[in-house]
This record gives structure tokens, sequence and C-alpha cells, in this order.
């Protein structure tokens, strides 16, 4: 595996997902997955199909709705937005990563043989 | 959970629109591409490395799908729907195979469904109609099961607090003529709450009222049936209100029953209901409502919710026992007893009860047969699939997987046959009745009820079935070993390899289970036949009988006697005719005899006996008319007439028990509160029924104890229908309004008593034929199988100098030996089982050898058959072609 890109952990795409369509707004499948590459500066390793395995969860959850529209350069594409049960589902996960992250930081900040010997 | 739910539905949807939803995923794909194409073409690049890139960043667009797929709809679901659809494809590749397997099945599962079917419709739920069954039971007399008396009913009604309701109906018939047509028809005698006790509502009019139990003949109202009033009535919507002549008396149409409403008589489809009070007009022997000795009706109650049988049946005891301190000259030591709806003795629920137990337990070995020879058949073709499994194996398919898919396989078959066997339930539901006899026109009313506990017990069979056939066929070819399978291997005929004992076993069971069936249908058919041939008591042959009903026509006593006199002259002077003589009851009949309480001068009754005797009520020669020897004494004349002595004609038994030895000529027997004089001792003959233990008995002349409705024997030599074609002159002569019932012969009277026996044979012979069948496919097919597989080693055998001979015996002797041993196995087994069919054995041992021999013989013959065709083409092996083989 290349070393400089990072594995996702299972459910951490949808999370991006739903985050990515919270900020930009009305997105289609291509155009979430670029901006997720970008925003990552190209440090996530993405088959860009994983994305529309998530786009189908996330909208049977009925979190991301969808309909066909027009690219600005004039293609035939679906477009996805977030609904109101996913901008809350997403407040929910993201306080959680926030959570997990601080422990995470926190845990791994202890110096090495700190420990009671 | 809100959000599983809806994920769940959307994976359930997208399950049903996968076509759909695969187009609109190549189509955002396809745009995904194309958006990636353009940005790379804008960063400058070649339009072919452009291409390259996008693709390389998306991943393999086919992986990408499968995710989505299983992301998206119901994985196991597709895998079941996949291997639901290759079933169908292999099944479709082996047409014979899965003709032979689903045949067999259908079979096996049809005659169950048709068995639970006639259950249901006859003993757990006889009445569609009516709601709860569940809570109904049926009442009577602990002593002979006899029925109820109408104020022993109304005592039970009063007292008992754990009833909802208690009801009584006694069936009857009536000559009905509307327009041009004459018919009879069975009607019931029942207590005015009888519709609302059952929880039926007319359709039109209204079901009787309380004050129309009351009163002698007071109430001539009537409910039809919906049959009655569609066939004879046209449908007409006026029909309340209107009048019909039953019995001589006009009676009103109050109400039409529902549709599906047949009564409470399983067997008979009521087409009238008349309240009790009116018992009089419809029943012989007199107004019977205030005789609590008079038990003529059948008894039934609706238990309060909750309340089980056994407490029912205390309350029921607590009662009975006040009547019997209270009423000593009737109901000394007489109790009333409560039963479940399916154990009703007094309707053909009592007489198919014990013949449709022993169907179940035929039905359920015919489908062990069934699956054994399915089995069979699905473990020949496991090896013959070897290859395509090994394969499958090896190419990763899981071991569950290979075993749900074989046991979808076999539940496809089974589903199949399922199909096919519910639709033999449907087409046989009438059935029963079919075997049974018409009498006087009408035809017996037995449907089997295909309700949903039948099609879900029928489903559970199915199931439980493959199970059964396709679970260890599954696991043996689930069990491959792919080291060992890429070999190829071979059986021999004698040392067969280690899955043969399994066939050989399911083909040993199909045969003593076999086995059973026939020895159990012969016992059956000898049984038939003793009964039969055996004599009741009066001579079957030589004497018919049949009756003209005087009172449908409305009669009187004094018209009626004129008429009977009148009739037996003109009949005895018929050519051909010996003699002719009326009484009540034709014995092995329908018909009840009458009963009394009696004493004997000097006989002092042990406390505990209920000394009530039947007797019959008979006119002048009747005894050389029927047939019954007189030991002693003297026949009746028309000397014996009203306002001669009382007298009576005791039968042997009686004289036995009542005067220890002693002749009882000319002694005194007390008959309820009437002194009678014995004349004669006849030979004890049969009164109910061919099974029955000699009982006491007696005769009064008809004249002394009067009765309109009479049956009328005649002896002679001519056959009923020409019998029938002069009887029917002089009664035009007669009276033109009066019609004449069915001439029959005594014999076929003794035959019809024992239709519930000859149902049972023929069911059980023809259940035990297709056993047979079935059970030889089965040998048929291993043997051939085996032979397929050893040829091999039968063409090493002939290169080696083994004769034709030897080879054909060889092959037959194997078939043989699995043979004989199915039959030891199964006639351990129907030793022990033959005596459960009990009751329906009359003067046949159990273990009789004719029995057992002929389904030995039977079996031996049958499978030398079957063994045939294998060991000839066994012969036919060319031992060239044989050694090259594979």
């Amino acid at each position: 595996m290349s070393e400089s890109k990072l594995d996702l952990l299972q459910g951490t795409l949808d999370l991006m997902v739903l985050q990515t369509l919270a900020a930009m707004g009305r997105l289609h499948g291509y155009g979430i997955a670029r901006r997720i590459e970008q925003v990552s500066g190209d440090a996530v390793l993405l088959n860009q199909g994983t994305i529309y395995a998530s786009l189908v969860r996330l909208q049977q959850r009925g979190w991301i709705s969808a309909e066909w529209g027009t690219s600005t350069n004039n293609r035939k594409a679906k477009f996805y937005s977030i609904t109101k049960r996913g901008r809350k589902q997403l407040s929910e996960d993201a306080a959680y990563w926030q959570r997990l992250s601080d422990v995470m930081g926190r845990v791994l900040a202890l110096p090495e043989g700190s420990d009671n010997k | 959970m809100i959000d599983q739910v809806r994920q769940g539905f959307h994976r359930l949807r997208s399950f049903f629109r996968r076509a759909q939803q695969d187009r609109e995923l190549d189509a955002e794909m396809f745009a995904h591409l194309e958006l990636a194409i353009e940005e790379n073409l804008e960063r400058g690049l070649s339009p072919a490395e452009a291409r390259r890139q996008a693709l390389v960043r998306f991943g393999g667009p086919q992986q990408v799908k499968e995710t989505l797929r299983e992301a998206r709809g119901l994985p196991l679901l597709e895998t079941l729907f996949q291997d639901f659809r290759f079933a169908l494809r292999m099944l479709r590749r082996s047409p014979g195979f899965a003709l032979v397997a689903i045949f067999c099945l259908t079979l096996g599962i049809g005659t169950n469904a048709a068995v639970f079917s006639w259950m249901e419709g006859l003993l757990f739920r006889p009445y569609p109609a009516v709601a709860h069954q569940e809570r109904l039971v049926a009442l009577t007399g602990t002593a002979a099961q006899d029925d109820l008396s109408w104020p022993d009913f109304l005592d039970l009604q009063r007292n008992c607090k754990l009833f909802e309701a208690f009801f009584v109906s006694k069936i009857m018939g009536t000559t009905l003529s509307i327009g041009e047509r004459a018919q009879v028809v069975t009607g019931s005698v029942v207590s005015s709450n009888y519709f609302p006790a059952l929880g039926v509502h007319p359709i039109l009019g209204r079901a009787f009222e309380p004050t129309e139990d009351v009163g002698r003949s007071a109430h001539p109202v009537t409910v039809i049936s919906y049959q009655l009033w569609k066939e004879r009535f046209g449908g007409d919507p006026q029909i309340i209100g209107k009048t019909q002549r039953m019995n001589g008396v006009l009676h009103t149409i109050i109400g039409v029953a529902p549709e599906g409403f047949y009564g409470t008589f399983v067997g008979w489809a009521m087409k009238f209901w008349v309240p009790a009070s009116m018992e009089d007009t419809f029943e012989a022997g007199g107004y019977k409502l205030e005789d609590r000795g008079e038990r003529w009706i059948e008894g039934y109650g609706r238990l309060k919710p909750g309340v089980t049988l056994e407490q029912a049946q205390q309350e029921v005891s607590a009662v009975a026992k006040r009547l019997d301190a209270d009423y000593p000259a009737t109901n000394r030591g007489r109790g009333v007893k409560l039963w479940a709806l399916w154990q009703t003795p007094f309707n053909n629920a009592g007489t198919l009860l014990p013949t449709l137990g022993i169907m179940l337990v035929v039905v359920v070995f015919v489908l062990l047969i069934a699956c054994a020879n399915v089995g069979n058949l699905l473990l020949v073709r496991s090896f013959a699939r070897k290859h395509e499994i090994t394969v499958r194996v090896a190419v990763g398919a899981g071991r569950r997987r290979l075993l749900q898919q074989l046991l979808i396989e076999g539940l496809v078959l089974s589903a199949l046959a399922a199909t096919g066997g519910l639709l033999i339930a449907h087409w046989s539901s009438h059935l029963l009745v079919l075997l049974l006899p018409v009498r006087n026109g009408n035809a017996m009313h037995l449907p089997g009820e295909m309700d949903w506990r039948v099609m879900a017990l029928s489903a559970a069979v199915c199931l439980a079935s493959t199970l059964l056939f396709a679970l260890l066929p599954a696991i043996e070819a689930s069990n491959v070993d792919l080291a060992i399978t890429l070999r190829s291997e071979m059986a021999g005929v004698v040392h067969g390899r280690s899955k043969s004992w399994v066939r050989s076993g399911l083909v040993l069971v199909q045969v003593s289970l076999c086995f059973i069936l026939l020895a159990g249908a012969g016992l059956l058919l000898q049984s038939l036949e003793r009964v039969r041939s055996d004599s009741p008591g009066f001579s079957t042959q030589g004497t018919l009988v049949t009756a003209v009903n005087l009172s449908a026509s409305g009669y009187d006593v004094q018209r009626a006697k004129s008429f009977q006199d009148d009739l037996i002259d003109r009949v005895q002077g018929l050519p051909g005719v010996e003699s002719a003589a009326l009484a009540r009851v034709t014995p092995l009949g329908y018909g009840t005899f009458s009963s009394a309480p009696i004493a004997v001068d000097g006989y002092q009754p042990p406390t505990d006996e209920r000394l009530s005797v039947d007797y019959n009520q008979v006119g002048p020669g009747y005894f050389a008319t029927i047939g019954i020897p007189l030991v002693s004494g003297r026949e009746f004349t028309r000397a014996d007439n009203e306002t001669a002595a009382p007298v009576a004609i005791v039968n042997e038994t009686m004289a036995a028990r009542y005067w220890a030895g002693k002749n009882p000529i000319g002694d005194r027997l007390q008959v309820k509160d009437k002194w009678l004089e014995i004349v004669g001792v006849a030979k004890t003959s049969r009164y109910y029924s061919m099974r029955e233990m000699p009982k006491p008995f007696f005769y009064v002349p008809l004249r002394q104890k009067f009765s309109v409705g009479a049956a009328l024997n005649i002896r002679t030599k001519l056959r009923p229908e020409t019998m029938a074609a002069a009887l029917s002159r002089e009664l035009k002569a007669m009276d033109a309004n009066l019609a004449l019932y069915e001439v029959i012969s005594l014999q076929e009277q003794l035959d019809r008593s024992t239709s519930a026996q000859k149902v049972a044979v023929t069911l059980t012979g023809v259940l035990a034929g297709l056993a047979l069948v079935l059970a030889s496919i089965g040998l048929y097919g291993v043997m051939s199988y085996t032979v397929s597989q050893s040829t091999r080693e039968l063409g090493l055998r002939m290169a080696l100098g083994a004769r034709t001979p030897e080879l054909f015996r060889l092959v037959i002797s194997r078939g043989l030996a699995l043979t004989a041993g199915g039959i030891l196995l199964g006639a351990a087994a129907a030793l022990g089982l033959t005596r459960l069919l009990g009751y329906l054995l009359y003067k046949v041992s159990p273990r009789d050898p004719l029995a057992f021999g002929s389904a030995f013989l039977i079996l031996l013959i049958v499978s030398l058959i079957a063994c045939l065709l294998p060991a000839w083409r066994a012969t036919r092996v060319d031992p060239i072609v044989a050694l090259r083989y594979e």
C-alpha cells in the first residue's frame, strides 16, 4: 500500500460525503469525490467508484436526496443534496468524531514509558 | 431504528426494481467518467491518457457495481432468488427426474392434504357457517351413549353456569311436494334457541322464538335452508309468510338460513328446521316433550370462553346427579357425558372418526414412502452431479451456499408437488360421498374443508418432507472432498460403496411401510367380507324392505290403521309375494328403536342396572317374513289388536337374563305401567349394528302400541325393482298422494350399515396400492442405478466367464434381499400396529396369517417385477464396452 495515502475507516466516507454536501450544497457524484480529494490534499486513498455505495446508503437512510439535473458544462448527471435529517445526523456524527479524535489525540500523546514502573 | 426500517424498506424496493436501478447506475457512472475525462482534457492530457486516468481513479466498474448491489438490495434474498432460478433450470434440464419426483411427492402431499381436509370438514370444523366451533361440545347419556330427553335438556339449560347455551336437534324427514315434484327431504326438530346459540342469523325473516318450544304441535313454523329456498322456491324474495305443507300440517316459512349452513348433523344437509313443539308431527311415538324417559334428541352445548371440557363435565355431572336423585324412575344411574365436537358419537363424525384416524396414519406412510423415493432420486442425481458440484466447490462456493442451493432445489420440487397436492385434495373433497350409499335419493353431505388451517398444515408437510428427502442428499453432496472426487470411482453390485447403504436403507423402509399398509388393507378387507357375509339373525336374502310415509301425507291414526290393513292384504295378494308384515323400525337401519323401563316378577335388578330395554312394534307375521326363528311360543296375529290382552315376544338374551333359563311364556312383563303377557321367545338377532353384543330386546304388536310410520317388509324372490313397480301401482290405486320409499333388500340394508368399514377398506386399499407403486418405483430405481454403476464389474465378471443366468440371479437376489429385509421389518412393525385397527376389525385377528401372507406374496411378486428390467439389462452388458468404460 502506498505509504502516503490513508485507508478509510468504515463509516468515515459517509461522514465526509455528508459534510461535503452540507458545505457545498447540491453536487454530483464526481464533484463530491473530487471535493473530498481536494480537501484532503489528495491524502485519502479513494476509488472514486466507492463513493456511490456511500451515496446509496445515505439515500436509503433518508439523509440525502437525489435528482437528475444538468451540470455546468451541460452534462446529464445525478445531483445530491443533504436533507434536514441528514444535517441532524451530520452534527451528531461530527460531534462523535470530534470526541473520538480528542480522546485518540490524548491517548497517543501519552509519552512512552510514562507508566509506573 | 426508524432509519433502519427505512433502509430495509428501500432495500426491499431495490430488490424488485433491480433492472431500473442498474440502468440508472450505468448512466450515473457514465456521467462520472465523462466529467473526469473532460477535466483531465482541460489539464492538457491526451484523450487516451485522460480516459485511462479517469478509469484508474474510478476503480473497476464491475467491482463498484457489485459493492453497490450489496449496499442496495437484499443479498440473502438475491442469492435465494438465484438459487431458485438455478433450481428451475436444473429441473428443466432433467424433466424425467423432475416428473417422477413431483409425481411421487404430489401423491404423498395430496393424500395428506385430502385427509386433513376431511378431518377439518367432518371432525374439527364441521359447521363452516358457525363461529367458534372450538367451544361447541356434544352431549349424550353415559349409559349407552344414548340421547337426551327434553326435560333433562331444560334442567341442564337452567342449572349450568359454565355454558353459554345448550341446544338440541333431531334429524327427521318429510316428503315435500312443491309444484309437480315430490321429494324426500331431511330436516331437524330443534330447540328454539338453536340459531342464536350457533350464532347463525337467517338471511331473510327470523329464527325461532322461545315461546315456539311450548305446546303440542302449536307452532307450525319453519326455517328453510338456503339451498331449498333457491332450488325449490326459486329464490323467491317474498317467501317469508308463505306456507308449505309438511307431514300434513301447513307450516309458515318464517326464515331462510344463510348459504353454507347445513345444520348440525354431520353427513346430511338439512333442508328445513321446525321448533321442538312440532316434534309430535314429525316423530313417531307420540308427544315426548313432557316425558323424561323418552331420550330422543341429540344435545349440544356451547361453553363460555375459557371453560375447559373437564370443568364443564363436572358441572354437568353434578346436575345429572341431582336429576338422578329427583327422578329415580327415569334417571337412576344415568349421567350425562360431554364430547369434544370431533368425537361426537351420534352423527357421521362418530362413524367416520376411527376410519379417518387410520387414514391419517396411512397417508403419513404414503408420504414417507414418497419421500424415500425422492430422496433416492436426489442421491442418484447428486452422484451424477458430483462433477458440477466439485467444480463449484473448487471455484469457491461455500458449503452453506451449496447446502442452501440443494435444499432450495428440494423445496421447489415439493412446492410444485404441494400445489398439485392441494388440487388433488380439492378434487377429492367430495370423494367420501361417492363411497357411501344414497338413501331415498338423498346423497350424503360430507364435504372436506380447504381452509387456511388445512393449507398451513399442508405447507408444513411440504417443508417437513423437503427436509426429509433433501437434507441427506444435500449433506452428502456438500461433503465433497476435492482430492477424492477429482478421481472417478466405481461401485459394485456386491461390494457396494459406503453410500449405497443409505439408498438401500431407504428402500428397506419403503418396503416395510408398504407391507404394513398391505397387511392392514388385507385385514380390513377380510373384516368387511366377514361382516357382510355374517348372519344378522334374520334372513337377508329374499326379504325386501320399504316404507310408505303416511305421516308425511297427514294420515291420522284411524285412517292409518285401515290403510295398513288394506296395504298388507294387497301386497300379500301380489304374485311372487310369500308374506308381508309391518314393523316400526327396520333393524340395522338409521331409525331408532323405542326403549322403555321394564320390570319382571321375581327379578331383583342390581342397584346400578338401568332396567330399560329396547323394543320394536311389529305387525302379524313379522317373524316369518323377516326370517327370525321363534324358539318357542307363537307369532303375533291380527287378533293381537287394541281390544285384546297386551302381549309381548322377548328374545333369547332377554329370557336368559331376566328369567334365568326358565321358559318365560305365560309370565308377565311390566313395560312402563302396563303388564304384558309373554307369548313367544325369538332368536336374538342384530338390532343396531353387526358388531353389537347380544342384547335384550322385545317385540310388541304394532296395533297395541301404534305408530303411523312403519316399514313394510316383504318376503319374496322378486327383485327389488320388480317389486317397486308393482308396489307403486298398488299405492297409486289406494292413494295417489302417497310416495313409496326406495325398495331395498335386507342385504343392502346390512351393507349400508357397514359403509364406514367400506370407506376404510376402499381408501386403505387405494392408498396401499399407491404405496406399492411408489415402493416398486423405489426398488426399481435403486436396482437399475446399481446395475448402471456396476457396468465395469459386470463386464469383468462376464469376461471372467460368468454366464447370463448367473448375472441375472446376482441382480435379482440383491433386489430380493432388500425386499426380504423390508418385509421382515414391516411384519415386525405390523404385528404391533394392526391392533390399532381395533373397532374396524370384525372377527379377524389383528395378526391374521392370511392378510400377512398375502401382503408378503404381493410384495414379493411386485419386487420381482421391479428387479426384472435391471437384471435383464445387467445381462446385456458388453464386456468389451464395459471394460473400456470411463
